[in-house]
């Protein structure tokens, strides 16, 4: 926030201070360290998925090994195909993940330009966007996502597109207080006093003091899209079959629940590490970016 | 306050148009061959223009959409069904009821199992009455709700035989799905009852209200409660969105004849009119409750109501 940093050496100097500082209180948290290093090994595992299991092991079908229980050769057992469920298990952490990852960014991206320039320029611009909002988010999410994959068909792209329009309302809402909120402190009004531009303002001024609320609900975001991404591929709604999804997998398990519950286990495990480790990161980023929270 | 009542029932008009709007519009963006899907893939070109000239399909969007609006509005005509031929009215009424009935138990026990574990959480902050909760609601928070209607699934009907595993006939029918939907939007409602008795616990009125003396039961129940329970109002109202999510997964693993199971299977055949309509008629419930909590919400706060009956000074 303090502004007399002296040249381009000094600047860096308090950006990788303010950086250390964050880390120091992040660090702090048992749970969000635990968080970090299971995120870390998971993404570590699922990028290395090709070399562990290679994906044929994945689609691979075996109907000799039909609903096979966990074993040494299949340490997660094999689905109705006869399929490695440890292979799928991998190389849908792949499709899940990056879908949740680039939706995210998407939707933070689209939203929080909306958001901006309905904060900044006010008024009309304003009233017309918050009101096509407010229409825009009486169509609850999962029909909303149904229309889309509906309309037109689901792939990776679609799929992509169907999660950023259901998504990208919160930023808009969030940047735009965001923006509001910080153009009326008492820098802001400074800076203007001293003569800044508006681009000089939102670049120094309102972006980094919004970034770390704009930080906390995007890491939140991502454990939400993991779950809703998994709902969506358990209706069906998802990448089309042989594709490996754990969402996919689940509907597969419904019909031999009774029988092969190892079905059911194992990428539900996966979708619930996953959203647990993204979710301890996330609130220990909310404690370690704002200290006045916590107190 | 009347007023407020107007102007919010006022904008139920525009809201509902959008909606079905922006629903129609997507639906759309791949226009469809509706005659060709009446008709069957057999029957001769001539005859399907013909039936698509009538049903008015080869008009222009915008005329197709107010057609389709006024029907709908005037007539409850939605259209055919593509795939069973039927009014796609009469098939997605009892399902309607249905859908809604599992949502509005949904909401009520989500606010039953969310509100009590909220409050005592923050009451007891930093006990064990807060950690044990805090960390139930942390992992529900990280389990999607088919995961816990599957779980539920397997051990009360499969294992233990307590419960049936699908249908929607009687009671025993309705815990499972209910309880499944009721779960996520539950937690959610208890850690956000959670920080607002916490606010409200650290206000100055329940400072000055343990000052002149009174009983702690009457500062908590009385003096903190009351004040946190109002924003609790608006989150109970935003879960609804959840809990339609959650009402179709439901629908789905157990097999309820409702709207959300009637839309994933015809999304197999592209029935675009029966699609179309339940995604329609869910929006308008969704937007009309929305506009029942912030009514009450208004009635309830003291002011929001003293803004509008003053008369002057509105926003």
């Amino acid at each position: 926030m303090a502004e007399q940093s002296g040249g381009p050496a000094g600047a860096s100097f308090k950006r990788q201070s303010q950086a250390r500082e964050i880390w120091r209180r992040f660090k702090k948290s048992k749970g969000a360290l635990f968080g970090l290093v299971l995120l870390i090994v998971m993404l570590a595992v699922i990028a290395c998925a090709d070399f562990i299991a290679p994906y044929r092991l994945a689609t691979k079908q075996n109907l000799a090994k039909k609903l096979a229980p966990p074993s040494i050769e299949h340490i997660f057992g094999c689905d109705s195909y006869g399929r490695d469920i440890f292979a799928r298990v991998l190389h849908g952490g792949r499709t899940s993940l990056s879908i949740a990852v680039m939706a995210t960014i998407t939707s933070c991206l689209f939203g929080s330009l909306l958001g901006a320039v309905a904060g900044y320029f006010g008024k009309k611009v304003d009233s017309v966007i918050m009101r096509s909002l407010d229409i825009f988010m009486s169509v609850p999410d999962l029909l909303f996502t149904m229309a889309v994959v509906v309309a037109l068909g689901a792939n990776f792209i679609n799929l992509l597109i169907a999660l950023t329009l259901a998504y990208f309302t919160n930023y808009v809402r969030l940047v735009r207080s965001q923006v509001l909120n910080l153009s009326e402190q008492e820098y802001v009004e400074a800076a203007k006093a001293g003569g800044a531009g508006s681009v000089r303002i939102i670049a120094s001024h309102i972006i980094p003091n919004a970034m770390g609320v704009i930080i906390v609900n995007t890491t939140l975001n991502v454990s939400k899209i993991i779950l809703y991404e998994s709902t969506l591929s358990f209706l069906g709604l998802g990448m089309p079959p042989p594709a490996p999804e754990w969402g996919l997998m689940l509907m597969e398990a419904r019909a031999f629940l009774r029988t092969s519950p190892h079905l059911l286990f194992f990428p539900a495990a996966a979708i619930v590490l996953s959203a647990c480790s993204v979710n301890l990161i996330g609130d220990g980023l909310r404690d370690a970016l704002d200290p006045h929270l916590k107190s | 306050m009347y007023r407020y009542v107007v102007k919010r029932l006022l904008f139920l008009i525009p809201t509902i148009l959008g909606v079905t709007f922006i629903i129609y519009l997507v639906m759309n963006i791949t226009p469809g061959d509706p005659a060709r899907a009446l008709l069957g893939v057999s029957a001769p070109q001539a005859d399907v223009d013909a039936l698509n000239h009538e049903l008015g399909y080869d008009r222009p969007f915008l005329e197709k959409y107010v057609n389709y609006v006024t029907k709908m509005f005037f007539e409850q005509d939605f259209g055919k069904s593509y795939f069973t031929k039927q009014s796609v009215f009469d098939e997605i009424w009892p399902r309607y009821i249905v859908t809604i009935k599992l949502a509005l138990i949904g909401i009520v026990l989500s606010a039953l199992i969310g509100i009590p574990p909220g409050i005592l959480t923050a009451v007891k902050q930093y006990s064990l009455w807060d950690t044990i909760p805090s960390i139930t609601a942390f992992f529900i928070a990280a389990i999607p709700a088919f995961v816990f209607g599957m779980l539920m699934l397997f051990f009360f009907s499969l294992r233990l035989n307590w419960l049936p595993s699908y249908g929607a006939t009687s009671f025993a029918h309705y815990v499972m799905p209910t309880l499944t939907i009721s779960i996520p939007p539950a937690a959610q409602i208890m850690r956000f009852t959670k920080s607002s008795m916490l606010e409200a616990i650290r206000q100055d009125y329940v400072r000055t209200a343990r000052a002149k003396g009174a009983p702690e039961r009457v500062v908590i129940w009385k003096h903190a409660l009351m004040n946190a329970l109002l924003p609790v109002i608006t989150q109970i109202g935003l879960s609804l969105g959840v809990l339609i999510c959650g009402a179709v997964v439901a629908e789905k693993l157990f097999s309820i004849p409702g709207i959300g199971s009637l839309i994933i299977d015809r999304i197999l055949y592209k029935d675009e009119p029966i699609i179309i309509a339940g995604t329609i008629l869910i929006s308008i419930c969704f937007t009309v409750v929305m506009l029942l909590v912030d009514l009450a919400y208004a009635f309830i706060d003291p002011r929001i109501k003293a803004k509008y009956t003053t008369g002057g000074g509105r926003e």
